[in-house]
Parts: structure tokens; C-alpha cells; sequence
């Protein structure tokens, strides 16, 4: 097996993660945009989608499809409560209690998955086999494709919807001036409690796509939010492809890294671009003449 | 300034004969820690409360004090007094290094970055095994001594621990009352408003910052001496969580809140054994309560108690 | 009348001789660090629920002359602080005569320093070979080394003429300690590490190591870990078409890798104590008995089968059971009854200790096992 082999397995593995990090990433984009609040328990989401998953699909039993269904609905309902629970009350918040309750929330949803589910790692099937697909001297699960194409639609009906619903585009208003927003008749709070809505079931569901290659358990909430931040942030927090490339630039960057570098620190890479990111050009790589902040 | 003084007289009071009440036993070991923690919390709140500026990677701070202090006393061979002061000046100049770019962000950022910067030190605690032993920790740390007096049984490391914790209460204290204290606060208000009045407000936060590390770095070496065995899941985001509950149950501002925070965090699980699975569910839970509905934390509440009791007994007062 | 007087007489001193007995059962204290929740629960809570299952059938049959056992629980998890807290409260104030646990190498560490200075025997259910080697004095331990393990492996290759391997372990405690074994016994097998890469316990992908796995000269891999890592190794080795010969190590010796694995795992050879397979095991095998007895009683009382995890605690309680039965009671005759012990066969292997010999396990203690049809086959 020869270094280019190696390297576009490389590559190919980490566009795979990529896309995940991506559509995480795409979650924070969106409630950000639209509240100016970086949920923090946007991983514990989701964690959510996949453990909602495997209880419905293992334990009660349901077709794969309608598991996934409800496994959405049910996480989106949550970051609805979520919402109604911790944000609302804090309309007069100091954003250092925003982030204080962001990060309790956060515990508070991975503390109660982990009593109601036991601690204990939960695989899914895969949604069509595991028999793996070779692509430049690569091998790719279906599952990958799968990953894949859920992001491009994702982000696809994401532009139709932000572009030309009502609802998209009041959403948008909100993001540039909430008071505005308001005064031209936009019921804000419903806004706030949209886009949660929207956030956490796409959360959900990158959550339940992931749930057969990688597993799932209560825990795996923290890691995944914290990359999907850092693509966000590299993105420039867009709503579209500025994240999405966030996401697939980490995921590249983190498998090169373990895999030419140094597997033990592969984490240490992820955060060490976030904080240079921060440090250097917090508004993220793309948002310069990429006028497509939603 | 006076009143303060007389507060930190009873308080230190009360420390020292704390010992005497307990009668050694499991408690005066569980009381060590307690303070551990204080100075832990204590340095949180300096820079959460008072400045202002949220930081969920103080476990790194304390972690590299403890691994500092042991590799320089086990490997090398070092006085543990020496092996002390010297990570308390590597951690204050990285800490000043990292706090420059790092304090320049706000809110939600600044959290990410400081975690970020916790996860980073903590994957080298974890990964750079020929000098820190990797996960399966780092044994055979030295204890303090001075001179031929060993800090080996628990009512000497009570006193040497609570010591350290009062000379940090006390530097808390003075700065707060201090007209440093005063700019922190106008920062933590609105740094727009405090830079207009002349407040360096960037360098300020700097220096909270690396003074914040410092005392954690102090905590983390004599922790690692107390311990004597030190591995790096001590030193985690967990920890860094469990602080902050700390501080914010205390009340964000209130340095004597900081360590009833620490008491109650450290102690109380001591007595709820059948809390141990609930624990992340609490500290949630807590943290949201207290932000929402009691920002002061139980001082403020105590406070609120106190004038309701007052209230019930208007003869008294006159 | 006389006769009467007797057998009044008689009863009466009978009722005050079982009442002298009563109260002279004074109970034996045993403290015990298990890591129940936490990241290692997988580990404390059956080893918790062994030892209680344990102590209750003993006292249930009569305690040991007459005295109960009382058993001290506390969970740890996982903390090597907390566990040396604990440790310190089981011996100043519960005051027992000797401590079985922790769970995990590097509690066991912590704790040893405390256990050694205060001379209470410390029975422990983790790893981790430097537990007891260097032999301390009170430090005992029940589960197998990884040592063991580590030889078993290198012996079966060394018979089918491998000698290039990449190894693949978890960054924790158990992973890092196989690790060091690994590298320390490659040498002697005539087996050269070309990869020695590592990942965290939480990791989600293993492409990248295993990539590299496949561009390098190994001829097999061995993977040193415990649940799920290992399991996904698994499963991204098949993904990159990886055809050599996998090797895992025992800490995923339960039926939750072959459920997380699935497909994956056919073919996968690794260490076990002999607990998994004890139905499979020939009727003169020393450990039989009590494997099955284990086994069964486990599953009447908690529903699901007793692992291998369990079974450190059932021998650390047993083994004190012996040394209580010699008439130690104090923790220095402990010590010394302990380490008398030989031919002990218990769930983990046959214990024979000596004053050199803390660990009491020899490779015997491990069996190869293949995993065919989503079940353990013995390898011989």
C-alpha cells in the first residue's frame, strides 16, 4: 500500500468526519444567527438523536426509518423544552449567565440521558450494509454516502428555506436586528424557538447517521459539540457552505494529523487550530466577500 | 478595609481550631481537600466574579502545578519548595502569554478557547508518557517538608494546606478592596465605560488572569505533594466544571462564598453517598438555578435570610 | 422430677452458651474500593456485586467459625483521589483488617502507599503487573497481569512464525499499562513492534492508525483496550479491508464487544480468564467448579451471566475467606495467611502465593479464545 494510497485514505476518512463535524457545526450556526447565543448543548442534541434512536429501534423494535423519525422528533422536542426552560426566562440575561446556563444545560441533558440509559455504548445497524466501496485506492462505507448526502441536502433545503419561506426569512431578520425585527411585526420569541427547534432536530439527526459507524453512549455529546463549534467558527458561523467547508477543512486537517503526525494528539490538533483561529481571525476563513452570512 | 480584616480574623480563627473539633479522623482528611479547593475557587473567582470573564480551563493551571512540582521532585530530584515557586513562575509566564490573545474574546468564545486550552493540556498530561506516565499516573511524589518537620499526617497537611488557603483568602481580599478590585469591578460592568475612565483594561485582565493561574498552580503542587500520586484524570474538563459550580453556588464575587462553595461541594458528597451517579444532574441543575433565580449565590441568599429574620424581629434592632 | 431438673438445667445452659457464642461473634470487618459508576463501572460494578453476593452466601452459611463477614462498600469512581480518601476512611474509621479493590491500576497505585504505611493487606482486582512487582509487603492482587496476557499472545504468534506486529492501545490506564508490557516483552519473543500508535477512549474513528497499520510491514495487529474502542477498531479494520490477523486483549472478554462489533468480530483471537468459556472446559480442570458455580449462582441473583471482571472480587473475597479460616483475624496474620495460600483454584486462575510471589497467577491463567458465530471458541 503505497504514501499516495495512505494519503487519499486519509483524505477520504476525514471528508467522512468532516461532514459530520459540518452538520453539527451547522446547528450552532443557526441558533447563533438567529438569538446571538452559542448553545453550548448543541452536541448534548446530537447525542440525543442517536441514543433516541437505538431506544426506539432496539428496544421497542420500530423499522429503522420510523426509529429515525421519532428519534428527530423527540430530540427536537427537547431542545424546544430546552429552549422554554433555560433561554427564555433569561430575556434580561448577562451573557455571562447565558453561557453559565448554556454550559449547566448541557450537563443537565447528558446527567438525565445517562440515568434513563445507563452508561452503556449502543450501536446501530448501518442503513445499507458495510460493505465497503473502494474510490482512489480508498475504501468508504455506505454509510459515508449516506453522511454525505444527507449534508447536501441539509444544506440545500437550508438555502431554499432561509432564501424564500416567510419563516426563513424572518428568521434572517432576526439575525441582523432583533428589535427590528420586531417592530415590523416578527414574533421574535417564536423565531428563538424555531430556530432551537431547527437546530435540534438537524442535530438529531447528524446524530442518528453517525450512531452506526461510530457508536453511541451519553457521553458522546462533548467531543462532537466541540468540533462542530470549531467548524462553525472556522466557517465564519455561516448557515451555509462557509460551515460546511469548516467542517470537512477540520476533518482533513484532524486525519492527516493522526495519521502523519501523531494519533494520541489528533484531539490536540483540533483545538489548537481552534484557538488559533480565534486568536488570528475569529470571524472565521470565509466570511470575507462571502456575503452569504445565513 | 478595617471590617474586612476583622472578617479574615474570624475566619482564620475558625480554621485553626477547626482540628480541634474533629478529632482527626476521615473528616480532617476530607478538610484538607477542602482546601485544596478553596484556593481553587478563590482563583476562579477572581477572574469569574470580580473580572467578570469566564474560564473552564483552570483544571489545566492546577494540573500543571502538580505535574510541574512532581516531575521536578521525583525525576530530578528537586527541593519541593524550590520545584513549587518554579512552576508557579513557568505557569504565570505561560498564562500571561496565553491570556493576551486569549482575553481578547468574550462570552461564548472565550469559554470555547478557555476549554479548548484545557483539553489541549490535559491530551498532554495524557499522551506525553515518558515524563508524566501517561494515564496510569505518576506515583511516588515526595512530601513537603521544612527543615526535619515532614508534612506527613493529615493535621500537618491540614495546617500547611489552610495556610497557603488563608495567605491566598487574604491576597483576595486586599486586591479586592484595592483600587485594582475597584477597576476589576468596572470591567466586569462594562469595559467600554471603565476604558473610557482610563482603566487599562486589557492588561488588567491579563493580570488577573496569570495571578488566577498562579494560585491554581500553587494549589496543584501542593495538592501533588499531599497526594503524593497524581494522574491526569484529576485534572479534566469535569474538574473544571465541578469549579465552577463551586463558585457560582458561593457567589460569583463574594470571596468567603467561594469556599462555603468548596466546603459544600467537597463535603457534601461525603454524606449522600447514593448522590455519586446523580452528580452531573445536580451540578446542572445548579448551575441554571443559581444563575436564574440567585446570581449572588448562597451568600446572597444568606443575606436574604438574614434581613427576613431581621425583619421578623424589629424590636432587636433598635 | 430429676429428669426434668436435667434437662433444665441443660437448656438453660445451652441457651447461655449460644448466647455467649452470639455475642462473641464479633463480625470481620473487610473495606472494599470499587469503581461502581464512573468511566470504569464496567469494571466496579460487577466486582461490588460478586463481593456482596459472595459475603452473604458465606455469612448464610454460618460466617466463618461463627463470625460474619462485614463487608465496607465504597464506590471510588474511578477517582485514584477519591480512592485514597477512601481508603484512609475504611482505616481510620470503619477500622477494617484488610481492603479488597480498587478497580483500575491507577487507583491501586494511589492507594498502595496508604495501605503499606498503615500494614493493611490491600487484595486488589486490577491489571496492572507493577501492582505487585515490585512485591510490597500488604499489596496482593487477583486479577490477572497483563503480562500473562501480553505472553499468551506472543507465544501464539511466535508458533505461526510472526514476528512483525503493529500494536494499537487506548490511552488510559488499562491500555497504557498493556502497552508497556507489549514493548517490554517483544524482545524475548523475537517480535518487532512496527507500529506503536495509540487512541483515546472516546475516539470515534480509527482510519487514520489503522492506514498507516496497512502501509507498514505488520504482518498482524494486536489491539489493547476495553470497550467500545476496540469494537471500532474492529469494524474499521474490515471497512479498509484489513486481512491480517487481529488480536485483542482480555478487556474485552464479554459478549457486550461481539454485540458492539457485530460482523467485525469474526475471527478475532484474544486472552480470557477462563470464566467465558466454562462450559466448554473438560470436566478435570481444576477450575471448573468453581467457575460454574460462579457463573450460575451470578445469574440467579442479577439476571445476567458472572464475568470475568466479577471474578477478581469473588477470589480476593475467597482468598480472604482461607486466610480467615486459618484463624487470622488481625491484618498482620492476614498478611501472613495470605501468603500461604497455594493451589487455591479460583475464577481468575489457580493462586499459589509466597512471600516473593503477590500476583499468585502464572500464564495458565489466560486461555486463547477465538470468537466464531458470535461466540468464544477455546484455541488451544
Amino acid at each position: 500500500m503505497d504514501f499516495s494510497q495512505q494519503i487519499s485514505q486519509y483524505l477520504l476518512s476525514g471528508l467522512a468526519t468532516g461532514a459530520i463535524y459540518a452538520l453539527i457545526g451547522l446547528g450552532f450556526a443557526i441558533i447563533y444567527n438567529s438569538t446571538g447565543i452559542i448553545n453550548f448543548a448543541q452536541g448534548e442534541f446530537v447525542m440525543l438523536g442517536g441514543m433516541f434512536g437505538v431506544y426506539f429501534h432496539t428496544i421497542h423494535n420500530f423499522n429503522l426509518v420510523v426509529a429515525l423519525l421519532l428519534a428527530v422528533a423527540c430530540a427536537a422536542i427537547s431542545g424546544v423544552v430546552f429552549e422554554r426552560l433555560a433561554i427564555r426566562p433569561l430575556r434580561k440575561a448577562t451573557p455571562l449567565g447565558l453561557v453559565i446556563i448554556t454550559i449547566g444545560g448541557s450537563i443537565l441533558v447528558r446527567g438525565i440521558a445517562m440515568l434513563v440509559w445507563g452508561k452503556d455504548t449502543h450501536a446501530l445497524p448501518t442503513f445499507s450494509g458495510d460493505e465497503p466501496i473502494t474510490l482512489a485506492g480508498a475504501t468508504l462505507l455506505p454509510q459515508h454516502l449516506w453522511i454525505f448526502a444527507l449534508t447536501v441536502l441539509l444544506i440545500a433545503v437550508n438555502k431554499l428555506f432561509f432564501q424564500f419561506t416567510i419563516t426563513g426569512k424572518a428568521l434572517r431578520a432576526c439575525a441582523v436586528n432583533q428589535r427590528a425585527a420586531g417592530l415590523v411585526g416578527i414574533d421574535v420569541r417564536r423565531m428563538v424557538m424555531f430556530s432551537f427547534l431547527l437546530a435540534s432536530g438537524m442535530g438529531a439527526l447528524a446524530g442518528i447517521i453517525i450512531a452506526p459507524l461510530t457508536m453511541t453512549s451519553y457521553d458522546v455529546g462533548i467531543m462532537l459539540g466541540l468540533k462542530g463549534f470549531c467548524a462553525a467558527i472556522i466557517g465564519g458561523m455561516s448557515n451555509g457552505i462557509g460551515t460546511v467547508l469548516g467542517g470537512l477543512i477540520l476533518g482533513v486537517l484532524e486525519a492527516l494529523g493522526a495519521g502523519l503526525i501523531s494519533s494520541g494528539y489528533k484531539d490536540a490538533v483540533t483545538f489548537i487550530i481552534l484557538l488559533l483561529i480565534l486568536f488570528l481571525r475569529p470571524q472565521g476563513l470565509f466570511s470575507r466577500g462571502d456575503s452569504e452570512r445565513v | 478595609m478595617r471590617r474586612e480584616l476583622l472578617k479574615f480574623a474570624l475566619f482564620s480563627a475558625l480554621v485553626l481550631t477547626v482540628p480541634a473539633l474533629v478529632k482527626g479522623g476521615y473528616l480532617l482528611n476530607v478538610l484538607v481537600f477542602v482546601g485544596i479547593n478553596t484556593m481553587l475557587a478563590v482563583a476562579l473567582n477572581l477572574l469569574l466574579g470580580f473580572a467578570g470573564q469566564i474560564s473552564l480551563g483552570q483544571a489545566a493551571f492546577y494540573g500543571l502545578g502538580a505535574y510541574l512540582s512532581g516531575v521536578l521532585t521525583t525525576t530530578h530530584g528537586w527541593n519541593p519548595w524550590t520545584a513549587l515557586c518554579a512552576a508557579a513562575v513557568a505557569v504565570g509566564l505561560l498564562a500571561f502569554v496565553i491570556g493576551l490573545p486569549i482575553l481578547k474574546l468574550k462570552g461564548h468564545y472565550l469559554a470555547m478557547a478557555t476549554l479548548g486550552f484545557g483539553i489541549i493540556v490535559f491530551i498532554v498530561f495524557n499522551e506525553y508518557v515518558d515524563v508524566t506516565g501517561g494515564p496510569s499516573g505518576f506515583p511516588g511524589i515526595p512530601g513537603m517538608q521544612i527543615g526535619d518537620l515532614r508534612f506527613d499526617s493529615d493535621l500537618k497537611s491540614y495546617y500547611l494546606i489552610w495556610g497557603m488557603a488563608l495567605l491566598v483568602i487574604l491576597l483576595a481580599v486586599n486586591l479586592t478592596q484595592s483600587r485594582i478590585g475597584r477597576a476589576l469591578r468596572a470591567i466586569h460592568d462594562s469595559e467600554v465605560a471603565a476604558r473610557v475612565l482610563g482603566v487599562n483594561a486589557r492588561l488588567l485582565k491579563v493580570q488577573v488572569f496569570t495571578c488566577s493561574a498562579v494560585i491554581s498552580c500553587v494549589a496543584g503542587s501542593l495538592y501533588a505533594h499531599t497526594v503524593t500520586f497524581i494522574s491526569p484524570s484529576t485534572f479534566g474538563f469535569h474538574f473544571s466544571v465541578e469549579l465552577l459550580t463551586m463558585v457560582i453556588i458561593g457567589g460569583l464575587g463574594s470571596i468567603y462564598g467561594s469556599c462555603l462553595g468548596a466546603a459544600l461541594l467537597t463535603l457534601l458528597p461525603e454524606f449522600l453517598r447514593t448522590f455519586q451517579d446523580y452528580d452531573i444532574v445536580v451540578y446542572g441543575l445548579l448551575l441554571i438555578l443559581m444563575t436564574m433565580f440567585l446570581p449572588g449565590g448562597l451568600v446572597q441568599g444568606g443575606e436574604i435570610v438574614w434581613r427576613w429574620l431581621r425583619q421578623l424581629w424589629p424590636g432587636k434592632a433598635g | 422430677m430429676k429428669i426434668r431438673f436435667v434437662r433444665q438445667m441443660g437448656l438453660l445452659l445451652a441457651l447461655s452458651l449460644s448466647a455467649g457464642m452470639v455475642f462473641a461473634a464479633e463480625p470481620l470487618k473487610v473495606g472494599a474500593l470499587f469503581s461502581v459508576t464512573g468511566p470504569p463501572s464496567f469494571l466496579g460494578e460487577p466486582e461490588r456485586n460478586t463481593a456482596q453476593m459472595v459475603v452473604d452466601d458465606i455469612n448464610k452459611a454460618g460466617g466463618i467459625k461463627g463470625r460474619p463477614i462485614e463487608l465496607v462498600v465504597y464506590d471510588t469512581t474511578g477517582d485514584p483521589t477519591k480512592a485514597v480518601q477512601l481508603a484512609t476512611k475504611l482505616i481510620k474509621d470503619d477500622k477494617v483488617v484488610a481492603i479488597i479493590g480498587p478497580s483500575t491500576t491507577g487507583e491501586t497505585m494511589a492507594v498502595k502507599p496508604v495501605t503499606e504505611k498503615e500494614q493493611i493487606p490491600l487484595i486488589s482486582c486490577a491489571a496492572g503487573t507493577k501492582i505487585a512487582d515490585p512485591v510490597n509487603p500488604c499489596t496482593f492482587k487477583t486479577a490477572q497481569n497483563d503480562t500473562l496476557a501480553v505472553e499468551r499472545i506472543y507465544e501464539h504468534l511466535k508458533k505461526r512464525k510472526i514476528d512483525k506486529v503493529a500494536i494499537l492501545s487506548v490511552s488510559d490506564g488499562f491500555g497504557a499499562s498493556g502497552r508497556e508490557q507489549l514493548k517490554a516483552q517483544a524482545v524475548k519473543f523475537g517480535i518487532t513492534l512496527v507500529v506503536d500508535d495509540t487512541f483515546g477512549p472516546k475516539d470515534t474513528d480509527m482510519t487514520a492508525q489503522l492506514t498507516k497499520i496497512r502501509g507498514s510491514e505488520a504482518q498482524a495487529i494486536i489491539c489493547w483496550g476495553t470497550n467500545p474502542g476496540p469494537a471500532l477498531v474492529a469494524k474499521n479494520a474490515r471497512q479498509l479491508g484489513i486481512k491480517l490477523p487481529l488480536f485483542m486483549s482480555h478487556g474485552v472478554s464479554s459478549k457486550k464487544f461481539i454485540e458492539l462489533a457485530g460482523e467485525a468480530a469474526e475471527g478475532i483471537i484474544l486472552p480470557t480468564g477462563r470464566v467465558i468459556v466454562a462450559d466448554q472446559l473438560p470436566e478435570k480442570d481444576p477450575q471448573k467448579k468453581a467457575l460454574m458455580t460462579y457463573v450460575m449462582n451470578y445469574k440467579q441473583r442479577y439476571g445476567v451471566e458472572g464475568d470475568h471482571f466479577g471474578g477478581h472480587a469473588w477470589d480476593a473475597v475467597m482468598l480472604l475467606k482461607k486466610a480467615f479460616e486459618q484463624g487470622a483475624d488481625t491484618p498482620a496474620t492476614i498478611r501472613e495467611q495470605l501468603e500461604k495460600i497455594s493451589g487455591f483454584a479460583g475464577i481468575g486462575g489457580v493462586f499459589s502465593f509466597s512471600g516473593t510471589d503477590h500476583c499468585g497467577l502464572t500464564k495458565d491463567a489466560f486461555v486463547l479464545v477465538e470468537i466464531k458465530n458470535k461466540d468464544w471458541v477455546l484455541v488451544d
